[in-house]
């Protein structure tokens, strides 16, 4: 290779033989040439970028990325507690292995017949979870657990008409303002008001009482989670969809899927449009790119033709025996239907879907059963612990797994002790002083099947010495 | 011609819950200790009554092997793009994503978001140096988020953000228009209108391949609150005229978001900052190099100028003598479009790329594949039946053909040719976004990862298929007779007692058992 020349491993047609063969090929001295038909003089950048020296080699690129990342911690590393929207579950090694096929991680916008396989794999994503749900009707899921929400208080309002949501006060604040973008509009008439309900304070619950005072014939929908944001449990599911109902509002329930193999699915109690996230189904944490948002209802026009996904359908072939999928009610969408479409869809998380079906799979209704009762032993275990601390309260009793842990009584706040367990190599709950003053003193604590007895005990003996 | 027949694996799999055998495993749950199960006592009674699960979920019953052979055989009906030749997918850049920053993205697997920031500094260089340092250099941008997991996403995050501007500047209840063209992406116009606005579309000259600048000027008005445009549009035109139609747009009180999802041609050529946008996306899952991923995860980068980085969604990556951390005290942000801080593994495989590529390798992306372009141009309209409309002889990176002769001639159409080429081991091709504008179109993008003999080979297998057009048409119009299926009955799709979202609702609906 000749001096300046420049040879890319990733650009074949870098090659300077080549390169000047095509240019011949297609007229030109040089790109200059073809460029200065293209683009005006004005409009160039006369100057070469400046940026850091490149690092072709494949090993000093590695050698670089290590380096600057060699500091950082992880959950592996370090013992954590950290839960509010993105959870460390176990993900099996096939999730794993099926995600990073090369077919599924390169493959992009395919038809049905070349991505057969692709639309399959959506597909059973979108039949597990309708099983796990107990819903008939799901999509390819969206960005994640907000992005699916405020997509599903839309729908209930273009269903019923009305621009008011009611949501619980206990929700995720990064969630409650991802849904209030979506519930915001330029013209004063097309906005989407969000009221809040309060809790009670000793079970965390919705306070019905305020729900009633919020409820009224402009609800378009009441949106409550299972189990909330700050761990509880909402048992009063029925009351909340039945005030709802009796005001012609939809229901909308966020869950925690992973909840399911144990908790009842939110129709029981009268959910007409579910969202949540599917993170914790064999998706690892990614430093929170692991979200991954669906939505699902049953199997009605009014529901389906008010979907910003893509929903995929099963159908038949021409041969006996084989089963084909394709788009449903595609005009829907705004690749078709442009402004006029049911809000907005794009490439959002495609591979996600493939490695929860997986999990959905692998795990079926036995293991969902059996991690489901798991977690509620660790994070009761976990909770009991912490309260033989003396003057550690743990908030609201029936809750999944994450609880709030409340440190009022002590000296020491949440920040300061989280910053002393990390000297203990752990990362504590979630400050949620901030979010929930009215908690006073709180973090966030979540237990999975990720958590040992030995881990919980060392979370405890440090909380102790910390505490001191 | 090298063309070779190819055929698709065919495994007939059956749905994953028809492969359910009663008392199989898939995984095996570990054991609770034995202390912790008799601190706690039955888990089912720390359920609220009237909250237990009754009836387990009807999910499959599989070994682990049954379920591990079931997933592989669908990832071989995929012609994934490195398994094929993906040029014909236009629109989407579909460039090879190294190996290597698959294995430095795993790194993040196990990382929380909410993590202390001290045992994060290295993401958050990452984070703080692609976009200020690389994509600054690209776009001429000052402020960066990659909050927006998507190209769509950062486009509603524009929306958002211009939202908000004009509401701080008292002008909201005003200002409700967007002018968008025809050839920019859908999500161009879907996305602000799902922020509230009023949508104006421009349609192209009939020569120019571009709306005219007249058309403009009649757009705007004291209503207008900004553009969303894409330059160079699907048909590979770079409106010359941008820096005008920018000045326009200002000059009505508007503002200019630039959807550069694809920006692989301008890459050190051209920046949007120096055509007087305030705001671009990069989608990082196409000119950046992250694997499409089936369709995401990916990332819509957003760049913005310094008057705009107040309404930035939080949180904010800033840095402060060599520490980073993140911003939330922004008090004008419009808040978040997604939780956390978006795809981050995403951007480090971008990070990755962009450093293997320093200025000279990103510069080199583009010429090649502009030349690219200009090369299959070349075999493409050279064939019978391919026309190039619009009279504008240079595109950038891509150009948007029609069929539309070889249609008349023939009656094979696009749909039918893209599913011809699958029979050669080509992946099915990009038609259009809609409307289809230009009649049956086909928008192939050879960017950089294709070889000259890769270019020949994917306009070999479209020259056979448009002779097999003019020769045996019913083979073409019956295609693909090698693929995964065969033709599907669409019929059930968009009927409501045939549509089956779910395996519950397909046994349902046609009376089979369970």
């Amino acid at each position: 290779m000749k001096e300046g020349e420049f040879v890319h491993p990733y650009i074949p047609n870098s090659v300077p033989a080549v390169k000047e063969e095509m240019l011949r090929e297609v007229g030109a001295r040089d790109a200059e040439e073809l460029y200065a038909k293209m683009i005006p003089e004005r409009l160039r950048l006369r100057r070469p970028m400046e940026l850091p020296d490149a690092l072709p080699s494949e090993l000093d690129l590695r050698r670089h990325v290590e380096g600057i990342l060699e500091g950082d911690g992880n959950c592996a590393d370090y013992l954590s507690f950290l839960g509010g929207g993105c959870w460390q579950h176990y993900v099996p090694a096939v999730c794993d292995v099926i995600a990073g096929r090369s077919e599924f991680l390169t493959a992009y916008a395919g038809g049905v017949y070349s991505d057969l396989g692709r639309y399959q794999a959506v597909f059973e994503f979108q039949s597990l979870i309708g099983e796990l749900l107990d819903m008939e009707v799901s999509g390819i899921p969206t960005y994640d657990w907000g992005a699916a929400a405020g997509n599903a208080v839309r729908m209930a309002s273009r269903i019923t008409g009305q621009r008011e949501v009611v949501v619980p006060r206990t929700m995720s604040p990064a969630r409650l303002s991802i849904i209030s973008n979506f519930c915001d509009s330029v013209e004063r008439q097309g906005r989407i008001k969000v009221r809040t309900v309060g809790f009670d304070p000793d079970t965390g619950m919705m306070d019905t009482g305020d729900l009633e005072e919020k409820v009224s014939d402009e609800t378009a929908c009441v949106y409550f989670e299972n189990p909330s944001y700050l761990g509880a449990i909402e048992a009063q599911g029925n009351e909340i969809s039945s005030l709802a109902h009796d005001h012609g509002a939809e229901v909308v329930v966020g869950v925690d899927p992973i909840s399911l193999g144990v908790l009842a699915p939110p129709g029981d109690y009268g959910a007409d449009i579910v969202c949540g996230e599917a993170q914790p189904l064999g998706i690892h944490m990614h430093a929170g790119g692991g979200s991954c948002g669906f939505i699902a209802s049953r199997d009605d026009e009014r529901y389906v033709g008010e979907y910003p996904l893509r929903l995929i359908s099963v159908t038949e072939t021409e041969e006996e025996g084989e089963y084909g999928f394709g788009q449903c009610r595609y005009e829907r969408t705004s690749y078709i239907a442009r402004e006029n479409a049911k809000d907005w869809v794009g490439t959002t998380v495609g591979l996600w879907a493939i490695a929860s079906a997986v999990y959905m799979s692998l795990m079926g209704p036995h293991g969902m059963r059996e991690l489901g009762e798991h977690i509620i032993q660790k994070s009761n275990f976990a909770a009991k612990r912490l309260t033989e601390i003396w003057e550690v309260r743990v908030l609201f009793p029936g809750f999944f797994k994450e609880f709030v842990v409340n440190l009022d009584e002590k000296k020491k706040t949440v920040s300061e002790v989280n910053e002393a367990l990390l000297g203990h190599r752990i990362f504590g709950g979630k400050d949620i002083s901030g979010e929930f003053p009215e908690l006073g003193n709180s973090s966030l604590y979540c237990v999975t099947e990720v958590h040992s007895k030995g881990d919980v005990d060392r979370l405890a003996s440090a909380l102790e010495e910390v505490l001191e | 011609m090298r063309v070779k027949d190819y055929q698709a694996p065919y495994w007939k799999e059956p749905i994953v819950l028809e492969l359910s055998r009663e008392g199989e495993r898939g995984i095996v749950v570990p054991e609770v200790d034995e202390e912790i199960r008799e601190a706690v006592g039955d888990p089912w009674s720390k359920i609220p009554d009237g909250m237990r699960r009754e009836r387990p979920p009807a999910l499959p019953e599989m070994s682990q092997f049954r379920v591990l052979r079931h997933f592989l055989r669908l990832s071989q009906q995929t012609l994934g793009m490195e398994l094929g030749n993906d040029i014909g997918v236009g629109t989407c850049t579909m460039k090879y994503s190294p190996k290597v920053n698959e294995e430095l993205a795993t790194k993040l697997a196990d990382v929380h978001p909410l993590q202390p920031e001290e045992t994060l500094q290295g993401i958050l260089e990452i984070l703080y140096k692609f976009g200020n340092v690389f994509l600054g250099e690209v776009s001429g941008m000052d402020a960066f988020t990659f909050q927006p997991p998507g190209g769509s996403a950062a486009a509603y995050n524009n929306a958002c953000i211009m939202r908000k501007y004009h509401e701080v500047n008292g002008q909201l209840e005003q200002r409700n228009e967007i002018i968008t063209t025809i050839f920019s992406h859908p999500c161009d116009a879907a996305c602000p209108a799902t922020a509230g606005f009023n949508l104006v579309t421009l349609y192209p000259d009939e020569e120019t391949g571009l709306p005219s600048i007249e058309a403009l000027k009649e757009a705007v008005s004291e209503r207008t609150a900004g553009m969303f445009i894409t330059n160079p549009e699907d048909t590979g035109i770079f409106n010359p005229e941008i820096d005008e139609w920018t000045s326009i747009v200002h000059e009505a009180g508007g503002l200019c978001s630039y959807d550069q999802a694809n920006a692989n041609a301008l890459l050190g050529i051209t920046r949007a900052r120096d055509a007087g946008f305030d705001m671009c996306f990069f989608n990082l899952h196409k000119t950046f190099s992250s694997p499409h991923g089936s369709s995401g995860p990916g990332c819509g980068a957003v760049g913005v100028t310094e008057e705009l980085a107040e309404f930035l969604p939080v949180p904010v990556v800033v840095e402060e003598e060599g520490v980073y951390r993140l911003d939330y005290d922004r008090p004008n942000s419009i808040g978040r479009v997604r939780d956390f801080m978006g795809n981050v593994q995403v951007v480090l495989r971008s990070y990755a790329w962009a450093m293997s590529m320093g200025a000279g390798g990103l510069r080199e992306v583009a010429e090649v594949s502009m030349i690219n372009n200009q090369y299959l141009e070349k075999r493409l309209t050279a064939l019978r039946g391919v026309t190039k409309p619009f009279g504008v002889e240079r595109r950038v990176d891509q150009i948007r053909y029609s069929l539309e002769r070889l249609k008349e001639e023939t009656g094979v159409g696009t749909n039918d040719v893209a599913n011809r080429m699958i029979d050669y081991g080509v992946q099915s091709y990009f038609k259009s976004h809609h409307p289809w504008l230009v009649p049956e179109p086909f928008t192939p993008e050879p960017c950089e990862t294709y070889s000259k003999e890769d270019l020949d080979h994917w306009a070999d297998v479209f020259a056979r298929v448009v002779d097999e057009a003019y020769e045996s048409p019913e083979l073409v119009r019956s295609a693909p007779h090698r693929s995964s299926g065969s033709k599907i009955v669409a019929e059930p799709l968009n009927d409501p007692d045939g549509w089956a979202m779910t395996w519950r609702a397909y046994v349902r609906k046609r009376g089979l058992r369970r």
